[in-house]
């Protein structure tokens, strides 16, 4: 299965969507909700992401039996420094952010520990691609 | 405690969901930050003051049914909208996070850690 979604830049409202329609279609499949969970949960934290910082971009996801592949790639500043924007509690985020409860520097980390695999992508000036997979298998 | 005892308990107001107030709890966590509430393994209760969209589509990826809204905050229809599509239930409640978390302590819910 592949899916494509669109991300708005500043579009607080639909932060989600992608990932709330991704967990449908993995539910279809009778995986474990931890998996669904785990799953959710980094994509989820990359979708609001990118429309926190970016001007915009694509969620890519694809699945078969054993593993899902997510690529999150927006058109953005990008991230000067991605060592320190990989450590728990640092973040540039905007209060706009702040609000919606997010922008505790922890995004990413999350990410981390939900997936089995993450490759970060970024050049200022021009974005950030966020590469997960999770294998349904353990 | 079952959702109804809660309510009760609470003084609070329920706004979808009221096919569960059968439903027992054991374990809340209380908390205005989202990416905290990603991280939790096994939780069905969430105190929070953060009224917003995003508090429901968090407790949506988190596995969360039960929102309690503290600190007077009103859930919109937006909210109930999607709520209602998770098979969530929403409360609002007048008291303070901390009362709030304290009299459900009391009562016997426990903390997640």
């Amino acid at each position: 299965m592949h899916f494509e979604y669109t991300i708005k830049e500043g579009d607080f409202v639909n932060a989600g969507a992608a990932s709330s329609s991704v967990k449908k279609a993995l539910k279809q499949l009778n995986l474990s909700s931890a998996v669904i969970k785990r799953v959710v949960v980094a994509l989820y934290e990359a979708e609001v992401n990118a429309i926190a910082h970016a001007y915009g971009g694509t969620i890519y996801v694809d699945i078969d039996s054993e593993r899902i592949l997510m690529k999150v790639a927006d058109r953005g500043p990008g991230i000067p420094d991605l060592d320190l924007a990989m450590q728990e509690g640092y973040s540039t985020a905007r209060p706009e952010v702040r609000d919606m409860g997010f922008g505790a520097g922890m995004g990413l980390p999350n990410m981390k520990k939900n997936v089995d695999k993450l490759v970060v992508h970024t050049k200022v000036g021009e974005g950030t691609t966020v590469e997960m997979e999770v294998n349904f298998v353990e | 405690m079952t959702i109804k005892e809660i309510i009760g308990v609470l003084d609070g107001n329920i706004r979808c969901g009221e096919s569960h107030l059968n439903d027992e709890i054991t374990k809340a966590f209380s908390s205005d930050l989202m990416s905290d509430v990603l991280t939790l393994k096994d939780c069905p209760l969430l105190l929070t003051g953060l009224c917003n969209v995003q508090t429901i589509r968090t407790c949506e990826m988190a596995n969360l049914q039960v929102i309690v809204f503290v600190r007077h905050k009103k859930v919109t229809p937006e909210m109930i909208e999607l709520a209602e599509e998770n098979d969530m239930v929403l409360i609002e409640c007048e008291y303070s996070m901390f009362k709030t978390s304290g009299i459900l302590y009391m009562k016997g819910l426990e903390p997640l850690y």
